[in-house]
């Protein structure tokens, strides 16, 4: 066990450097180089040259001439520091029926928002008719909290209300949601979905 | 195993019953003795199930005094009696397995004399001393009428003795000093004439004594195999020990999260315990392996150790003696050539005469041979003849009548015996010759001193009826047969293929018979084989499974690691089935006792749980629906799995006990059909099974409906 | 489920097993030292390194000293990590200033519970992990503390699973190989070729690679947002591919900045699988009969597809408590958007989230692109059933196909007697000894998953007990009724399995959370391994049986069926018990609409 004891020192160092250091700096180097917007986070900037966020990063939007994100568990919601999901399980009274604030705490507010205040808070924002439901994405929380995406179901089920807001007829907001769209990639893989941020600002840019 | 397939005649093989109510008996009587703990901790299985039986029993016990209701002491009560009667049933597989062995063991202690014994203490002195009292070494003498008094070789005189002590033969046999007949057992008894034996054992290790331990089972000792399937029952004990004994903590968890029911209680976790681990094989492991040390004994072969019995199973390589093995072991005359000039009959009337005194079994078949030609059937006083008897010298027998000498033997000899006269050797005699040696059989020539050579009698190696059959069931089998002969290569050429064998060697001499072993072993095979002589004796050791002759040398039979009390070398084949059968048994068993706890689990996890996160106002949760044999309430259920659990160890003693049913086929052949008989019925069984026995609980009132 | 789903499902099968082959051939010809086509460039690394090293290459070890290697090796690599994540705060690359003051409200200290916790959880290939990365860990942590284990802790389990393949083919020899060597050229010939490629790919699909301090962005409506930055994609490829599956972020591979895209899933999804699977192939070369290493990945393709379909369907299905509130669930309508969406990211969908759950749970991985605690019962069921079965479906880098390989000589050796031969396996006697090893790497598992869960399911400590704040254990669960239950159980299954993921609802960063599963993971690794060993140095002594007809054949479709028996039913006769008061109780109430 001894006569091992110097070359898994050694091994410890040597392989250390090389996997932990060497690889992620020439990794790095060659990523920068070739794909530098990708590298450094996708990030879009506003007119004034600030980052207004990443297109991959899902941000929360709740005026209603904005399409809306999904629910998110990360931090206060979209909380970019603190990606997560509820973590709560399918039987959970706390995801399904959510909490009420306790009266007896002022300072605190330990309401909470199960599907059911989601699904209820939907249904009146966008006016939803008796026959229309919420679609499941647009009441559940992504895993990561960041989710940039919503289905295209929820996105046209939001369009009145956007167009609404914007005084904008229907069908163009529509089209906008369209042209955002995003298909499966290579025709396959993943799902269709648009991105908030991406949708939200085209409608922006078509002021 | 299939009476069809075994060389051996049905007559000869002792059949005793499986099971005899004296060793039922006896059996009961020891099944409770074993309970002794030193006894149950060599089975970690059993032992575990013995520990669950005393833990209910004290709980019992102590709930009697405490007054619980006679609903739950009636559950208790039973769950401690199956729980009892399972360790009692594996020690009854056990007793019974040994009982046979037990009561052939007393049957051998009977015969056994307590004989005297005329030692040799001087030149030509002798002195009475006791049996027991004779050492390796000394010198006896054994008159006829006698009793052998201890093992030993015969260093001078011929005498018959009447061995059926040992083997049930009653034929006596000849026992004679030099060569391979030359040993003979204490307990034996000479008939006639009178033997001095040199003792080769020291008192107490004598055959008998060492036959009486091992029928008994006395030194049984586990064998490779079956020590590392008990790991294996070990592993998955402690492994199920783990899952039931954290049962608890979980069900109180789960009680705690459901805000009622109760945590599971000791009788269902013991339950649940005893009817996991592997109670089924773990109680017919210890039967089927005295079960199979038994059953090479009902073929009268003495397996020296089980383990002997287990290599047989895995054997690759045959090693077969051609005579008395493959062939009849003796040449039978089947064809007359006669030289040009000659007609048939001129021959077969000379090889007639020639034969009539010669008692040997081809003298015999040329005699017969003979009679097809027409020739009437001459006794040997109606000839005015003077036979020639076969000698070392000239190799060659005859008779001489009225001046013409006929002469039979081998060519060289007759050859020789040819030119003598001045006569020269017919060209077509000698294609002849070649031919008949090529096809594997014997020439013998015939001659006279007036014709010269008369013609060839083709004495031909008769291979045993359905020889070529078994070889090829056991190359099905994957076994390799080779066939070991003295003959030449071309003779043991055409025989071997004429018999089927894979290989040959011939010429074989107890050097090269060694040589072949270690190359078979060097290249991973297990080697079988038989031998009887003196120098037999490394091979036999060296070989895995060596199957010495009763009738061999005392040191080829201490070298072998079997003796074969009837001297037939085929049996070695059913050795090796019988070790394969022993081997199928455990793991169809095992196979069979894992599979059955699916069932077992549908049958206790519903009882344990189905009252867990029950709605307000109803008794049976959302687990009850696990349910799926209907059993009619928690306690019934438990029930009919622990006695369940209970009476298929008694329900599968018989098959323990005679093995599972073997035909030669392949690996994969009998694989599927094992699974299909242990696997898939270990699955399906219990759950009628099971179910059965729920109904006769509710019906016998002997636990609530619902 | 919908057409589309499977068809996904289908294609990374298909894709996965024509790469089967050409990977296991090239494993088989790095780590026997034959010629490779990458010998010009990477040659001269590997002479470098083992001078570096001071070790001979060419010594053959016997199993009790390359074990000992491995051994040491774990143990001065573990006290590494543990210290640099313990002086973080005053190494370098530590642009946030975790551990120094300087960081935002929400970082934490590493502990010294959680530093062990961490340390060994990398070590073993497990990486659960009980702190949050973006909140936590500094650059130079996730580096050379952490990623370093993604690589060699990878090679670790391809040399153990080495020695005993070579203990399979080899005989009558008394040594399985040299741990360094093997140590050496899995990382330089195998994991740093297909890394480099891959991070790449990654970071063309979205995946972020830089040093760059943490960036706030105002958003749209005129909020702040941290976006988190740092060298992913370079972890990211090492943590699937070696099987590690420990995200840069906290919500691990359904973070974006992880895994960006579909294809940059299908790939993440395919390097679990790839090294793994090839295994198989390069098993069925070494022992020359490539027909025995096809036997063993049908049955793993078996239990794969079984459980991508079962975990997929019961997601689609959906939860009766949430289309109890009136929402659209039905996948008719919303395609692989319906069903239980939540924990679920939009640009996955159903099936490939469904698809990586079974996958990484197949494996030892543990990455997670949805959370497994909100699954449904049943779907998280397969997970955590998968994790029990001892993660044997391709399974960890090595750990995987040496783990189905114990459990291929557990079947020889229970249906084989029924062939009435000592059992053998690809040309090797099964004998005491190794039905010994066998079980006690079964036993090992089984052992650390049950005693702890019960422990952690009953321990009743004082509230703020310094050893569980909390005060009992079981008020660490994020859900009431028996769902709490399964994420106790499924947090011990995933560490002694070292898989990593978890219902992660559970507080586990406590003294006795961290310091059990840490325990457990060491009990899961190195109990588990050894046996392997010693398993690899008795076959490597024993004499080579050619097999006859009479041998059972262990390369055809019957001896697939039997292991998968006797993996199901020594998994599930050991955890049935457990999984009826957890996943499967929950399953029936939650049918009743019963909430906790």
């Amino acid at each position: 066990m001894l006569k091992q004891l110097v070359p898994a020192l050694r091994a410890t160092v040597v392989l250390a450097l090389l996997t932990g250091l060497l690889f992620p700096l020439a990794v790095t180097a060659l990523a920068q180089f070739m794909f530098p917007f990708q590298a450094n986070g996708s990030l879009l900037r506003n007119e004034a040259g600030q980052v207004c966020g990443s297109k991959l990063i899902g941000q929360l939007f709740s005026k209603p001439e904005y399409f809306h994100p999904r629910p998110s568990a990360a931090g206060a919601g979209y909380a970019g520091e603190a990606s997560s999901g509820t973590n709560l399980g399918p039987t959970s009274k706390k995801l399904i029926l959510g909490l009420p604030d306790d009266a007896s705490t002022k300072d605190v507010d330990e309401s909470y928002s199960g599907i059911k205040q989601l699904a209820e808070t939907y249904r009146q924002e966008n006016q939803l008719k008796a026959d229309e439901k919420p679609p499941v994405d647009a009441v559940t929380r992504s895993g990561s909290g960041l989710d940039p995406d919503i289905s295209y179901a929820n996105a046209l089920l939001q369009s009145r209300r956007v167009a609404q807001a914007r005084n904008l007829p229907v069908e163009a907001v529509i089209k906008l949601v369209d042209e955002q769209r995003e298909n499966r990639q290579f025709g396959i893989l993943g799902e269709q979905r648009v991105n908030v941020l991406m949708l939200n600002l085209s409608l922006d840019s078509k002021k | 195993m299939d009476d069809k397939l075994s060389l051996v005649p049905v007559h000869q093989r002792k059949k005793s019953p499986l099971f005899q109510v004296a060793i039922l008996g006896r059996a009961a009587k020891d099944s409770v003795i074993k309970l002794n703990p030193a006894v149950m901790a060599k089975n970690p299985v059993m032992m575990v199930v013995a520990v669950a039986s005393v833990i209910t029993s004290i709980l019992f016990v102590k709930d009697l005094f405490v007054g619980l209701p006679f609903k739950l002491l009636l559950f208790e009560g039973q769950i401690t009696v199956w729980l009892w009667f399972t360790v009692l049933f594996a020690n009854f597989a056990e007793a019974i397995a040994e009982g046979r062995g037990k009561a052939q063991a007393d049957a051998l202690r009977r015969n056994r004399k307590e004989t005297m014994a005329e030692r040799e203490s001087g030149k030509g002195k002798y002195e009475t001393v006791p049996a027991t009292a004779l050492k390796k070494g000394d010198i006896v003498l054994v008159k006829a009428g006698e009793y052998i008094p201890s093992d030993g070789d015969v260093i001078e005189g011929v005498a018959t003795v009447d061995e059926s002590a040992i083997t049930g033969e009653s034929a006596p046999v000849i026992r004679e000093s030099g060569g391979d007949r030359s040993a003979v057992t204490g307990g034996t008894k000479v008939l006639s004439d009178w033997l001095r034996i040199q003792i080769t054992v020291q008192p107490g290790e004598t055959f008998m004594d060492r036959m009486i331990a091992l029928v008994e089972g006395a030194q049984r000792q586990k064998t490779p195999n079956e020590i590392a399937l008990n790991i294996l029952l070990a592993g998955l004990t402690i492994i199920f020990l783990l899952a039931v004994a954290t049962l608890l903590p979980f069900s109180v968890y789960s009680v705690r999260a459901a805000g009622s029911g109760q945590p599971s209680d000791l009788f269902s976790l013991l339950s649940l315990l005893v009817c996991l681990i592997p109670t089924t094989i773990g109680a017919l492991l210890s039967a089927i392996g005295i079960a199979g040390m038994d059953r090479v004994l009902q073929h009268n072969i003495l397996a020296m150790s089980g383990k002997a019995i287990e290599a047989a199973g895995d054997v690759d390589t045959l090693l077969l003696d051609k005579t008395g093995t493959i062939t009849l072991g003796n040449r039978q005359a089947v064809e007359f050539v006669a030289a040009p000039g000659i007609t048939k009959e001129e021959l077969a009337n000379a090889a007639q005469l020639s034969s009539l005194a010669d008692e040997t079994p081809e003298g015999r078949s040329i005699v017969a041979l003979a009679k097809q030609y027409g020739l009437r059937e001459r006794a040997l006083s109606t000839v005015e003849a003077e036979f020639i008897a076969f000698s070392a010298q000239t190799r060659m027998s005859g008779v001489d009548v009225n001046g013409t000498r006929i002469r039979k033997g081998a060519t060289d000899s007759i050859y020789k015996f040819v030119r003598e006269q001045g006569m020269s050797i017919p060209p077509e005699i000698e294609r002849e010759v070649t031919r008949i040696a090529q096809a594997g059989g014997t020439p013998l020539l015939t001659a006279d001193n007036q014709r010269g050579l008369l013609g060839v009698i083709y004495l031909k190696d008769v291979v045993k009826g359905g020889m070529k059959e078994r070889f090829q069931q056991l190359r099905a089998m994957g076994i390799r047969t080779i066939m070991i002969t003295g003959d030449n290569p071309l003779t043991a050429a055409a025989i071997a293929s004429e018999a089927g064998v894979d290989d040959f060697l011939a010429e074989a001499t107890p050097e090269t018979k060694m040589q072949l072993i270690r190359k078979e072993q060097s290249g991973g095979r297990l080697v079988a084989m038989t031998g009887d002589g003196t120098n037999d004796a490394p091979a036999l050791a060296a070989a895995d499974v060596g199957l010495a002759m009763n009738t061999g040398t005392q040191a080829a039979k201490e070298a072998g690691n079997m003796v074969d009390l009837d001297s037939n070398p085929t049996k070695l084949i059913e050795v090796v089935q019988i070790g394969k059968q022993l081997l199928m048994t455990r793991g169809a068993l095992t196979t069979f006792s894992i599979a059955n706890d699916v069932a077992k689990y549908f049958a206790i996890i519903p009882a344990m749980f189905g009252a867990l996160y029950a709605a307000q106002g109803s008794t049976h949760g959302p687990l009850w629906a696990l349910n799926i044999m209907g059993l009619h309430s928690p306690h019934s259920a438990i029930l009919a799995a622990v006695i369940f659990n209970a009476l298929i160890i008694i329900a599968l003693i018989p098959l323990a006990l005679r093995g599972v049913s073997y035909r030669p086929m392949s690996a994969e052949a009998m694989l599927k059909q094992n699974l299909l008989i242990y696997g898939i019925g270990g699955l399906v069984i219990p759950f009628p099974g099971i179910w059965l026995i729920d109904q006769v609980i509710v019906a016998l009132h002997l636990a609530p409906v619902g | 489920m919908t057409l589309m789903g499977c068809e996904q499902i289908a294609l990374f099968s298909i894709i996965l097993l024509l790469l089967t082959k050409p990977i296991g051939a090239y494993i088989a010809a790095v780590m026997e030292q034959e010629k490779t086509i990458l010998d010009p460039v990477i040659a001269p690394l590997e002479r470098v390194t083992y001078k570096a090293l001071g070790v001979k290459s060419g010594e053959e070890m016997h199993w009790t000293e390359y074990s000992f290697a491995l051994l040491a090796f774990s143990l001065v690599s573990a006290l590494f990590t543990y210290a640099v994540l313990r002086l973080q705060g005053v190494l370098p690359l530590n642009p946030m200033g975790f551990s120094t003051g300087l960081a935002p409200a929400y970082a934490t200290n590493m502990t010294a519970d959680l530093a062990f916790n961490t340390a060994m959880s990398f070590t073993t290939n497990t990486n659960w992990q009980n702190y949050s990365g973006e909140a936590t860990l500094s650059y130079l942590s996730q580096m050379l503390g952490l990623a370093f284990h993604n690589w060699v802790s990878a090679s670790v389990g391809m040399a153990a699973c080495m020695a005993l393949i070579r203990g399979f083919a080899r005989h009558s020899t008394q040594t399985v190989g040299n741990f360094w060597r093997d140590l050496v050229r899995c990382t330089l010939y195998i994991l740093m070729p297909i890394c480099l490629v891959y991070s790449l790919l990654l970071v063309w699909q979205g995946a972020i690679q830089n040093f760059a301090p943490y960036v706030i962005a105002s958003t749209v409506e005129g909020a702040k947002q941290t976006l988190p930055q740092g060298p992913v994609a370079s972890q990211e490829a090492i943590k699937m591919l070696g099987i590690n599956g420990g995200g840069f972020f906290n919500a691990n591979s359904a973070h974006p900045y992880e895994n960006p895209t579909p294809l940059s899933n299908l790939l993440q999804m395919l390097s679990i699988f790839i090294l793994p699977a090839g295994l198989t192939y390069t098993f069925g070369k070494l022992v020359k009969d490539t027909r025995q290493g096809w036997a063993l990945l049908a049955a793993m393709y078996a239990f794969f597809l079984a459980g991508a379909l079962i975990c997929y369907h019961c997601e689609a299905l959906g939860n009766p408590n949430i289309s109890g509130q009136s929402v659209e669930v039905s996948t008719k309508a919303l395609g692989d958007l319906g069903g239980n969406m939540e924990g679920k990211e939009v640009r996955f969908g159903l099936a490939n989230s469904a698809l990586f759950a079974t996958i990484t749970t197949d494996a030892s991985c543990g990455a997670v692109n949805a959370m497994h605690d909100s699954f449904t019962p049943l779907g998280g069921l397969i997970p955590l059933l998968n994790i029990q079965l001892g993660e044997i479906v391709f399974g960890g880098v090595g750990s995987g196909l040496y783990g189905m390989l114990v459990f291929a000589v557990l079947t020889v050796f229970i249906a084989g007697l029924m062939v009435g031969r000592t059992p053998e396996y690809v040309g090797k006697k099964i004998e005491q000894k190794d039905v010994k090893m066998a079980m006690l790497f079964i036993l090992a598992g089984s052992l650390s998953i049950l005693v702890f869960t019960a422990l952690g399911s009953v321990l009743d400590l004082p509230a703020k007990d310094w050893l569980n704040p909390p005060g009992a254990t079981y008020n660490n669960v994020n859900n009431a009724g028996p769902h709490g239950f399964s994420e106790i159980l499924y947090a011990y299954s995933s560490a002694t399995g070292n898989n990593g993921s978890a219902f992660a609802g559970l507080t586990g960063n406590t003294p006795f959370f961290n310091t059990t599963l840490g325990l457990a993971m060491l009990i899961g690794r190195f109990l588990m391994m050894i046996p392997v060993l010693a398993l690899a140095g008795s076959l490597a002594e024993k004499k080579y049986v050619p097999p006859t007809s009479g041998t059972f054949p262990t390369h055809g479709w019957l001896f697939t069926a039997l292991l998968i028996s006797v993996i199901l039913i020594v998994g599930a006769l050991t955890f049935f018990p457990s999984l009826t008061l957890g996943p499967i109780v929950e399953h029936c109430l939650m049918h009743a609409q019963r909430l906790f």
